[in-house]
């Protein structure tokens, strides 16, 4: 239902309907502003990135031929205004440590303690996330999170699909030390189970 | 196969399906329960990573006007086209013409009706 509203939206906006333009915007910023913080860790950096992305869909609105999902050509576009942003952005600068960000969860599930647990396992997995350097971050954010093919990773980020396959095999086995360093008791009677 | 390899094997893949493992590595891991507990950990990574897609990040309020401002298209400057420019040159001569003309004759039958006076 969502979808067949921004196919809509996306078909009037490339007839110069500038207002399905900016209901289009409004529909998707929240999603693009997130994929860009998790890109970037910075609030005003992801800001710079999403002001960008949208410049860049509204100049190439013409070019997408609907294909893929709309939202999948603005992921796209985000990580390669966001690859900009992190090689433009100085090596050694020493932010102050950005504040906790505003998290919604939009499907919240009901059972208490399965929300707890993946509550929690949310929030490690951000920090762990954030520990990693943005280079190996970019590719498990884009690959693990948004589904993005290998092929179209490489792509945005200016890499060879292989550096975009060992790029991910280091962040995953970096995340998995992180998160389970002396190995896992429930891990452990998952694998007896199986 | 060695656990060192199929440790390499889980990272790559980290298949959620038994089927996406190769199958010297799926023999391995039938018996060997620390290739198992990795290979449970990297399918709980994966799920946990999946679903943060679902977690969204609320942006500052000011956000949504400042991408659509940045969008909103120029006010419109009003330029003239040559054909126009030359129509609007030739509209300022002649009224300019017809005012000195309508100027020099009120001067002349100002100077006629004096000089009969006299």
């Amino acid at each position: 239902m969502v979808s067949s509203t921004i196919s809509e939206l996306v078909a009037d906006a490339k007839d110069g309907d500038h207002r399905a333009f900016e209901e289009l915007v409004r529909q998707t910023y929240a999603d693009t502003y997130t994929l860009a913080f998790r890109l970037t860790g910075d609030e005003e950096d992801a800001r710079d990135v999403v002001q960008e992305a949208y410049l860049r869909v509204h100049k190439g609105l013409q070019r997408f031929r609907g294909d893929a999902q709309f939202s999948t050509w603005l992921h796209r576009i985000t990580a390669n205004c966001a690859n900009t942003f992190l090689g433009r952005r100085v090596r050694h600068r020493h932010d102050e440590l950005p504040a906790e960000p505003n998290i919604a969860d939009v499907h919240p599930l009901r059972d208490p303690v399965q929300r707890g647990e993946i509550g929690d396992l949310r929030a490690q997995l951000t920090e762990a996330l954030r520990s990693l350097p943005p280079k190996l971050s970019a590719v498990v954010v884009l690959r693990d999170i948004y589904d993005l093919p290998h092929e179209d990773i490489a792509d945005e980020l200016g890499i060879s699909v292989s550096a975009a396959k060992v790029r991910l095999h280091r962040a995953r086995k970096r995340l998995r030390e992180r998160l389970y360093p002396f190995g896992d008791e429930s891990g452990d009677q998952e694998s007896h189970a199986m | 196969m060695q656990c060192e390899e199929v440790t390499l094997v889980l990272a790559e893949v980290a298949p959620v399906e038994d089927a996406a493992l190769p199958l010297a590595a799926a023999r391995h891991l039938d018996g060997c329960l620390r290739c198992q507990a990795e290979l449970s950990q990297y399918r709980k990574l994966l799920r946990g990573l999946s679903s943060l897609r679902e977690v969204q990040i609320a942006p500052d309020s000011t956000l949504l006007d400042e991408i659509l401002e940045n969008l909103r298209p120029p006010a419109p400057v009003l330029k003239l086209r040559r054909r126009d420019r030359r129509k609007a040159i030739l509209k300022g001569v002649g009224a300019a013409a017809a005012t000195g003309a309508a100027g020099a004759f009120v001067a002349v039958s100002k100077l006629n009706r004096s000089t009969v006076a006299q």
